[in-house]
């Protein structure tokens, strides 16, 4: 198994390295001198040779190349010319909600995708399994921009006065706020890299609420979450549901599953463990990929929502011609959903001991 | 799927003339493909008669003219007033309302069908040329070419697409056409995918073998012998691809990214509209859902595809 585990991560870094090079080619792609881009007027020709000395732009590309590999290992992913500071910093501030953002909607769409799946399945061309695929075909097929603003128009203005209402968008009420960890836990003084950490889950709204037992606040963040994570949910959550069906259909008209039958093993027990653990891997996989989807989508998602996630610093960013900041969230984007794809691969192992020798 | 199917014709002499009968037989015997082509029949009739079916020009600015905008307008003239809900008889009578503008929604949605086809076909037929040159390439010389282009493709497909396709819009600057070639762009590596696989199992065949004995260029073999085999999954991806297609670009357009107002494009439309929300949601939800019949038809075609021509990959 470790070797299986080894031999996988070995795979990925010359992936992250290519990623690392796409992103630092694109830079160099862009229009104008960076000199011009990061100075604006105040880029005189003196200004610039020294700007140019100071980030290694006098060189040539490849130790150009070196440079930004050895800054990006080290944690430097330059500076955000419009909000004048590093990008690094930004990221932790950015990067908590869009990761709670999409670990709600990634777990909405394994939940009710695995169970609409496999009640598919297992009645199949009942009302129940048609009314579900075309549920499904819909719901891939819809935009997410347009289900989260029929979401908040119907739940915000619609409901509006019901017990059903939700917030059309943020993250908590006004007047509500959360107490940092680092508040809570005395951390006040900290710096470094220990107080980003910190900082760091402290913006994981729910995660810090939870464990710090501010239940008001936490009741208010998952009531602001449950839009934005259903709206973001919904196509992965058609994908794992088709997925989880044929892939359960497959399995269900194997020969295995007659035997289970034939000694007289209840329907409940045939369909889940001998059929739907079975039948995982390949849903496994589409949930592994979904997590692109989910990433790009949050782009979208926090943009309607009003959610200052990195999708909505990666768009704000654009239009203020902010590039390093475009960079270094586009680099961490392919970074986590390359890490988490390791992590299903790895999972196959665990899976289906067949994988593991080959 | 018929811009490619005329290169198809020649290879196929010799055969049964009814092969793609045959599988065309089987596409329409699909419930779901059967839903998908009369969706898309819809979407392109709309396309070719946008100027007989849309009521207004899409860009002029008729309800001010109406004075349905005007700021001393009297009250009962102003708000949305959709005839297609009930709206008073002495008021203009737009099908859907009007936008913002003044413009005329039905027209606008309407003329948007245009665009949108027209994205899909041509972001996917740029990607699936460039996929399927690639993916030839590689599958058929092996070796470093193989795997330089190969691994390349991998770090293409490392990235979310739209986030991928939001930073090469940065580099290209907004505008639709940008747009549509940064998903253009982030899709080759999938076609490539698709051809390489399809060259690796076909190029040791006996037919492919006997075409090189009997001197064929390897150009001539990838086109005539390897090729045609392979237009099967390329079909299916790229029908399925097209609605991936729309979906992104309409996606850039929402943020801003791609077509530019005033152009009645629905992502873009929707994008103007979104602070309507409030007061006149048919802004957004009529082109919402003109998007999502669109990218459902693709979908729903692609699928009744993929069952009917390629049992291998039948989920």
């Amino acid at each position: 198994m470790l070797r299986f585990i080894l031999r996988r991560v070995l795979l990925t870094i010359p992936v992250l390295f290519g990623i690392v090079f796409v992103v630092f080619a694109v830079a160099r792609l862009l229009p104008g001198d960076p000199c011009v881009a990061a100075l604006q007027e105040r880029a005189t020709p003196e200004a610039c040779a020294i700007f140019n000395a100071r980030f290694g732009l006098d060189q040539p590309i490849p130790a150009q190349f070196w440079i930004y590999l050895t800054d990006i290992l080290s944690g430097d992913l330059g500076d955000s010319i419009s909000q004048g500071r590093p990008v690094a910093e930004i990221l932790v501030e950015r990067l908590p909600l869009t990761l709670e953002l999409t670990f709600f909607a990634l777990t909405l769409a394994t939940l009710f995708g695995i169970l609409f799946g496999v009640i598919s399945a297992s009645r199949r061309n009942s009302a129940v399994d048609v009314g579900t695929m075309i549920g499904a075909n819909i719901g891939v097929s819809t935009p997410v921009f347009v289900l989260g603003l029929v979401f908040i128009w119907f739940f915000a203005v619609v409901l509006k006065e019901t017990p059903f209402a939700l917030p059309p968008g943020g993250r908590l009420t006004a007047g509500i706020s959360v107490v940092p960890l680092a508040e809570s836990w005395g951390m006040t003084e900290a710096e470094g890299p220990l107080r980003a950490i910190v900082d760091f889950f402290s913006n994981i709204y729910v995660f810090n609420t939870l464990i710090t037992g501010q239940w008001g606040p936490l009741g208010d963040a998952l009531r602001h979450l449950i839009l934005p994570a259903v709206a973001l949910g919904t196509i992965p959550l058609s994908i794992i549901a088709r997925m989880t069906r044929s892939s359960l259909l497959e399995v269900l008209g194997q020969d295995y599953i007659r035997t289970a039958r034939a000694k007289g093993l209840g329907e409940r027990g045939v369909v889940l463990r001998h059929g739907l653990r079975n039948a995982i891997l390949p849903v496994v996989t589409v949930i592994g990929l979904s997590l692109g989807g989910l990433l790009a989508g949050a782009v979208l998602t926090e943009s309607i929502f009003g959610l200052s996630g990195i999708g909505k610093m990666i768009t704000e960013s654009v239009t203020a011609r902010d590039y390093a900041v475009v960079q270094g969230l586009t680099l961490v984007t392919a970074v986590i959903y390359v890490t988490v794809n390791l992590l299903v691969d790895i999972s196959y192992g665990f899976l289906d001991p067949r994988i593991r020798l080959q | 799927m018929t811009a490619l199917s005329p290169g198809v014709d020649e290879p196929v002499v010799g055969r049964p003339a009814n092969l793609w009968r045959d599988a065309l037989r089987n596409v329409l015997a699909q419930r779901v493909a059967q839903v998908g082509l009369a969706l898309l029949s819809l979407l392109i009739v709309m396309a070719v008669a946008a100027p007989l079916i849309a009521t207004h020009d899409p860009n002029s600015t008729i309800g001010i003219d109406e004075g349905l905008l005007a700021p001393g307008a009297p009250p009962e003239l102003k708000g949305p007033c959709i005839h297609l809900i009930g709206c008073p008889e002495t008021r203009p009578q737009h099908l859907l309302g009007i936008d913002r503008n003044g413009r005329d929604l039905f027209s606008r949605v309407v003329y948007g069908s245009r665009i949108s086809l027209q994205v899909g076909v041509l972001t996917v037929g740029f990607a699936i040329v460039i996929g399927t040159l690639l993916g030839a390439v590689a599958g058929y010389a092996g070796g470093w070419t193989d795997n330089l282009i190969m691994r390349l493709m991998d770090v293409l497909l490392a990235f979310p697409s739209l986030v991928l396709a939001i930073a090469i819009v940065t580099i290209l600057k907004p505008g639709l056409l940008n747009a549509q070639l940064a998903i253009g762009i982030v899709a080759i590596p999938v076609y490539a995918r698709v051809m390489r696989a399809s060259v690796l199992s076909i190029k040791e065949r006996d037919y492919v073998v006997a075409s090189r004995a009997l001197g064929e260029s390897s150009g001539g073999i990838l086109l005539r012998r390897i090729l045609p085999n392979a237009l099967t999954p390329l079909i299916v991806q790229g029908t399925l691809g097209i609605a991936g297609a729309i979906l992104d670009v309409a996606a850039l357009s929402f943020l801003g990214l791609g077509a530019q107002p005033p152009l009645a494009e629905w992502g873009s439309m929707i994008g103007v509209e979104r602070n309507q929300l409030f007061n006149a949601p048919h802004l957004i939800i009529a082109p919402g859902i003109a998007l999502s019949l669109t990218v459902l038809g693709f979908n729903l075609l692609g699928d009744g595809l993929r069952d009917a021509l390629d049992p291998r990959l039948n989920r």
